[in-house]
């Protein structure tokens, strides 16, 4: 009997406790709606523009790659590999702080390209894409018997992502890498002469369009949307001209197998990683040329006989956007919210992994950039929007980067997920400055 | 960068000179210049051991620089998913065919190392001589943290032998 009474007291006084504290924070967050967003201190590391702040949504989840949040903030998150069987986690903040509280896995395959529309979830693995029905609550149902939308397209290891994009109009847009740095006999070998014609083009090195309203799809029902990408990653609709847009993996080792042609820094530097606007039926060039940002140019490869200066591709488009080699731009999202101030709105961002191909120079581009758009068309420069993933200053090798971007989402109230395949970590960016 | 213990020091010190000799007596195709195996003789004859050895590591390093580093990185670390680690493997310490096989024909499998699978295809080094793939080999044995023998020109020589037609 006292001791209930002695509980019921202290329940009391808690609760009054309770109550003060959350008015107390009422006050200071000054923000009506919702408790306070746990927004680190040091923004966890990461360097953001003035006014924005960093919530470390979560962190040792494996190796996240594309990410997708619903209407209702729940976070799907693509594993690269399977953690204890599960390739696919959804994580939910159950009390509005930011920070995930649970956390569920299925779908037993890695890989990386995962999106949301309104009745389905889709996944993919190196080979086939998957797609789950949502329940009302945003939450995937069949997790053990998800539908196969797409299934046998080619994996030769290399390039053997398989992202993709919806254009909510019905189609789905997949990227299927080409299974060579640029289509020599023996890849990536000095020496050795590229194939021409190249005939890895037939089944990839482009962008495929398949329906979302049939099952069981390969190549014979898909169509070659847009060829002559080396390997795309990161792919948009962008909802303000409808068009598709995508990023390239420009090609590797210009010094390591030209070196009569480009010392280490013009191979450090060159080619460009590009961001490229696709009208049904492009062709971007590879292997044939790579664009060059500093000439601004496309410049036949010199497996085709180019000297570094020799251009060629007339036919092949342009990029709208260029970007300093290497830095693998592994994530595209056009800004739709409210949340972030008016220059952002329409605007790429992209998430850039971080380079590798850039020893022995310095590596470079662990970091999130962005591009501002008008009416569908780059109205300026590129800049780093979210910077110091890597955690130092000078990055020889990115197995020494703390943090390295490869997914993007946006979240319902216009905040910007960020996922990281080397901590394992989920970033949310916010805008809590006045616009 | 020189992380190597003083007994691998020792072994690759022992085998510079072995090498050295080899590279004057046997008539290698490959070999780089008269000049430059004439100097290295100089050296033999004029300076120390030490000195033998240390030329024989800056060439293995010289070599990495130029054809392994743009993949397996400065200090061996290699790429997350795409391009193994050189550290702290087998397939580097381990057996010396299994590790030439590589060196010498690529690898394009989808390997396996320390529980991890990467992607990328390696390419052959067929057409570096024996003495550059041995210098490569006890370089990548002996560098970032591993420790284990040298590779000699005529071991080189022998897996060629046996494996190549």
């Amino acid at each position: 009997m006292k001791t209930s009474l002695l509980k019921k007291v202290n329940f009391l006084i808690l609760l009054a406790l309770v109550l003060v504290v959350a008015c107390g924070e009422e006050v200071k967050n000054d923000t009506p709606a919702g408790p306070k967003l746990a927004i680190a201190a040091d923004n966890a590391g990461i360097e953001v523009p003035e006014g924005f702040g960093v919530i470390k949504v979560a962190d040792s989840l494996g190796k996240p790659r594309h990410i997708a949040v619903t209407p209702t903030g729940g976070i799907y998150v693509k594993l690269r590999e399977t953690v204890d069987g599960k390739g696919i986690l959804y994580l939910t903040d159950n009390d509005g702080d930011g920070v995930v509280d649970t956390q569920k896995g299925f779908g037993d395959y890695g890989g990386t390209g995962i999106n949301l529309d309104d009745n389905y979830l889709y996944a993919s693995s190196d080979e086939t894409i998957f797609r789950y029905p949502l329940d009302a609550n945003g939450e995937a149902t069949n997790t053990e018997s998800p539908d196969t939308l797409v299934t046998k397209l080619i994996n030769r290891r290399s390039h053997a992502s398989k992202s993709f994009t919806l254009d909510g109009m019905g189609n789905i847009y997949v990227n299927i890498g080409a299974y060579s740095n640029a289509c020599q006999e023996e890849d990536r070998t000095k020496g050795s002469p590229a194939m021409n014609p190249c005939p890895i083009l037939d089944s990839a090195g482009g962008i495929w369009q398949f329906r979302i309203d049939k099952l069981k799809q390969s190549y014979p029902e898909g169509e070659r949307y847009a060829t002559g990408l080396r390997n795309v990653v990161g792919l948009d609709w962008n909802k303000s001209n409808n068009k598709l847009f995508v990023t390239q993996h420009g090609r590797d080792m210009l010094h390591t197998l030209f070196p009569e042609m480009f010392d280490t820094e013009e191979s450090a530097e060159l080619p460009a990683e590009t961001l490229y606007m696709i009208e049904k039926g492009d062709d971007a060039g590879w292997p044939y040329i790579y664009y060059d940002q500093i000439q601004e140019k496309k410049i036949l490869a010199p497996e085709y006989g180019g000297d570094g200066k020799k251009t060629g591709g007339e036919d092949a488009i342009d990029p709208v956007t260029a970007f300093p080699g290497h830095m693998a731009p592994n994530a595209l999202l056009f800004y739709t919210g409210d949340m972030f101030p008016e220059k952002y709105k329409n605007g790429a961002f992209i998430a850039f992994h971080g380079s590798w191909n850039r020893a022995p120079e310095e590596q470079e581009g662990y970091m999130v950039a962005f591009v501002p758009f008008k009416e569908g068309t780059p109205s300026g420069d590129w800049e780093i929007f979210a910077d110091n993933f890597a955690g130092a200053e000078v990055i020889r090798s990115p197995d020494a980067a703390k943090h390295r971007p490869t997914g993007l989402a946006q979240g319902p109230d216009g905040s910007l997920y960020v996922s990281d395949d080397s901590g394992g970590t989920l970033f949310r960016i916010v805008y809590n400055g006045t616009h | 960068m020189h992380q190597e213990s003083t007994v691998a020091r020792s072994f690759f010190l022992l085998t510079g000179i072995v090498l050295i000799f080899q590279s004057c007596n046997l008539s290698n195709e490959k070999n780089r210049s008269n000049t430059t195996n004439e100097a290295k003789d100089e050296q033999v004859k004029a300076d120390s051991k030490k000195v033998t050895a240390d030329t024989a590591y800056i060439e293995g390093q010289a070599l990495y620089a130029e054809h392994c580093m743009i993949c397996h990185q400065t200090d061996g670390s290699g790429v997350s998913g795409l391009n193994p680690p050189l550290i702290a493997t087998e397939y580097v310490v381990g057996d010396k065919d299994r590790l030439l096989g590589i060196v010498l024909n690529g690898s394009n499998v989808g390997l396996e190392v320390n529980g991890s699978t990467y992607s990328n295809a390696m390419p052959s080094f067929r057409a570096l001589s024996d003495m550059e793939i041995a210098h490569i080999s006890s370089y990548i044995r002996n560098s970032f943290g591993n420790t284990a023998t040298p590779v000699t020109e005529e071991e080189v020589m022998t897996y060629r032998d046996k494996n190549e037609k």
